[in-house]
């Protein structure tokens, strides 16, 4: 069972604000999945190594190397909510 | 000729040899989609510009230059995919006027080919979805009967396909979300190898589970589009470095010698009866083919939903985390109620921004990955993952490939399991594993059920074995094709 205090500690932990309605269904939701989910608990999986990506290949690196974009700067600051010049605007967030 | 219906390779045939122009084609897509996304909601954004790049489809035909393998096809893009300043929104009101300052590398190899980008489809939001009805835009119907979801997370795609809204169209499957639509608006659609396509441009969901592919008319336009989109690119590190056959130019019908396994799991009782009895059909056209039937077994199978469900919410909840209202997106009004902190400020842009289905997920995944739970959720359920794999890779040393459902049911009523999302998730338990071991799967037509919905089946190979799966359904094709089709188009 996950409790509402649970919900609201991982909600904490996501950055994610959850009205008193929200979290009471997530709580009573993510608990039937959760139950369900302890099935998987069951298998033996002594000794297997985690797989984190489906094929065997190796991940291929770019070189590192500095790339121009021109325009670049203009571009980024399109999107954002605020900004001055090629800068994103924020609250202060140093107090 | 008679364009909403035909295949995309009659399109560009008719295009290449001057028998109708690419404006012409564009126009009659668009005057479709204008005549009906208002009932059935498949784009999010139509692409003011798909005229203009018509005409220069047709200028390059007038000057004798070869205007591509795709050219003047009108396509669908799932609104996960990156289109330069074309609006491209994830289903999410995160997203909702982000203008991207570059294209996806699909979108790119699409269009460098001819195609044109006619707008972008609907989905459910983040593609955390199985029926089109957690995206921020409304719900997409399905074409076969309005009153059902068109399946999801691809559902724009597919309803705009099946509606005459486009020719073809490019989904993103994570769990099932190009198969699963495809399936329920009676449509061919595949779910590549992993690494096949380049994910470069494309909204991240789970990063080791997506894989973006064509959803189209028939068996051979889904290999005709995929051949265009998939290849080494050197944009993301994980898209493979394997060459690209001509799998359209190379579909073999002969299937004789072949082997072909039932995996017992997949026909238990949560099939339901319309479902089997397609698949069975399924399964005598390709014996009559010269095909040898063997049983196979993936014990596994049960774990498939609930790994895929721990491994993709941990991903999620990691991918999400950039969505912070600092540099793009949706942020959250702090002129009357100041942020106390950075948290809040976070905290109100994301819980505003994202809807329901994302939230629990999230937080699901933040839960699965937390300190004293990640061994036991996000860890074991990697282990079992591997367990799973291995299942696939000895079961493919004693067949050619696998032949099943795509889904239990048909499509299923607008609301019906909205608010119950394990039974929601439990849908996906025959689309999962491909996604979880990385292996190619196709959705292909096998007819409609008594309500006049269609049924689909599905074919899973081994890696990288994408002509085995084209070969199999193209005979699946010849033999149970829908004749029908849905009333937005008679």
């Amino acid at each position: 069972m996950i409790s509402e205090k649970e919900v609201a500690r991982v909600a904490h932990l996501a950055r994610l604000s959850l009205s008193e309605e929200e979290s009471k269904t997530l709580a009573a939701q993510l608990s039937t999945v959760l139950n369900h989910f302890e099935q998987v608990a069951k298998i033996d999986t002594t000794g297997v190594e985690p797989l984190v990506t489906p094929t065997d290949m190796e991940f291929i690196w770019r070189e590192d190397k500095v790339e121009t974009w021109p325009g670049a700067a203009e571009a980024a600051v399109e999107n954002a909510p605020e900004a001055v010049g090629h800068l994103f605007k924020v609250p202060p967030v140093v107090g | 000729m008679e364009l909403l219906t035909s295949s995309l390779k009659a399109i560009v045939n008719a295009v290449q040899s001057k028998k109708v122009s690419a404006t012409e084609v564009t126009k009659a897509f668009l005057a479709q989609s204008e005549k009906w996304n208002g009932k059935i909601n498949a784009y999010i954004t139509l692409n003011e510009k798909a005229m203009a790049a018509a005409e220069e489809v047709d200028q390059k035909i007038a000057r004798g230059e070869n205007p591509g393998p795709l050219a003047g096809v009108p396509l669908a893009i799932k609104d996960m995919l990156c289109t330069k300043g074309l609006r491209t929104t994830a289903g999410s009101r995160i997203l909702e006027n982000f203008i991207p300052p570059y294209s996806a590398t699909v979108v790119e190899r699409l269009e460098a080919a001819g195609s044109i980008t006619l707008g972008k489809a609907n989905q459910d939001e983040f593609a955390m979805g199985s029926s089109n009805e957690t995206s921020y835009f409304g719900t997409t119907r399905n074409p076969w009967n309005l009153e059902y979801v068109p399946g999801g997370s691809s559902g724009g795609s597919a309803a705009a396909v099946a509606a005459g809204m486009a020719s073809a169209a490019i989904g993103t499957d994570t769990g099932g979300s190009i198969r699963q639509p495809a399936s329920f608006c009676g449509l061919v659609g595949v779910k590549p190898t992993y690494g096949r396509v380049s994910r470069y441009g494309i909204v991240a969901f789970a990063s080791s589970l997506d894989q973006a592919g064509p959803i189209t008319r028939t068996v051979e336009d889904a290999a005709l589009v995929l051949e265009t989109i998939a290849g080494r690119d050197p944009l993301d590190s994980t898209s493979a470095n394997v060459p690209v056959p001509r799998w359209s130019s190379n579909i073999n019908k002969n299937l004789k010698g072949k082997k072909a396994g039932l995996p017992k799991e997949y026909f238990s009782d949560a099939l339901s009866p319309e479902m089997r009895k397609v698949v069975e059909r399924a399964i005598e056209v390709v014996r009559g083919a010269g095909v040898e039937i063997v049983e196979v077994s993936l014990p596994l199978t049960d774990m498939a939903v609930p790994i895929y469900y721990l491994v993709a919410t941990s991903e999620a909840s990691s991918n999400l985390a950039r969505y912070d209202g600092v540099r793009y997106g949706y942020r959250a009004d702090f002129t009357k109620r100041p942020a106390e902190d950075l948290a809040e400020f976070y905290s109100r842009t994301r819980g505003e921004g994202f809807g329901t289905e994302v939230k629990r997920r999230v937080i699901l995944g933040t839960y699965a990955l937390s300190s004293g739970y990640y061994d036991a959720y996000y860890k074991k359920a990697c282990q079992v993952r591997r367990l799973l794999r291995q299942q696939f890779i000895d079961v493919f040393k004693q067949c050619d490939f696998l032949i099943g459902p795509v889904t239990t049911e048909p499509a299923f009523k607008l609301g019906a399991r909205i608010n119950d999302p394990l039974k929601m998730y439990l849908n996906d338990i025959y689309t999962t594993s491909a996604n979880l071991v990385g292996i190619p799967g196709i959705s292909v037509p096998g007819g409609l059920s008594a309500e006049g919905l269609p049924l689909g089946v599905q074919i899973l190979t081994a890696h990288f074995n994408e002509q085995m799966m084209f070969d199999v359904a193209a005979v699946i094709e010849e033999a149970m094709a829908i004749k029908e089709r849905p009333h937005v188009l008679q």
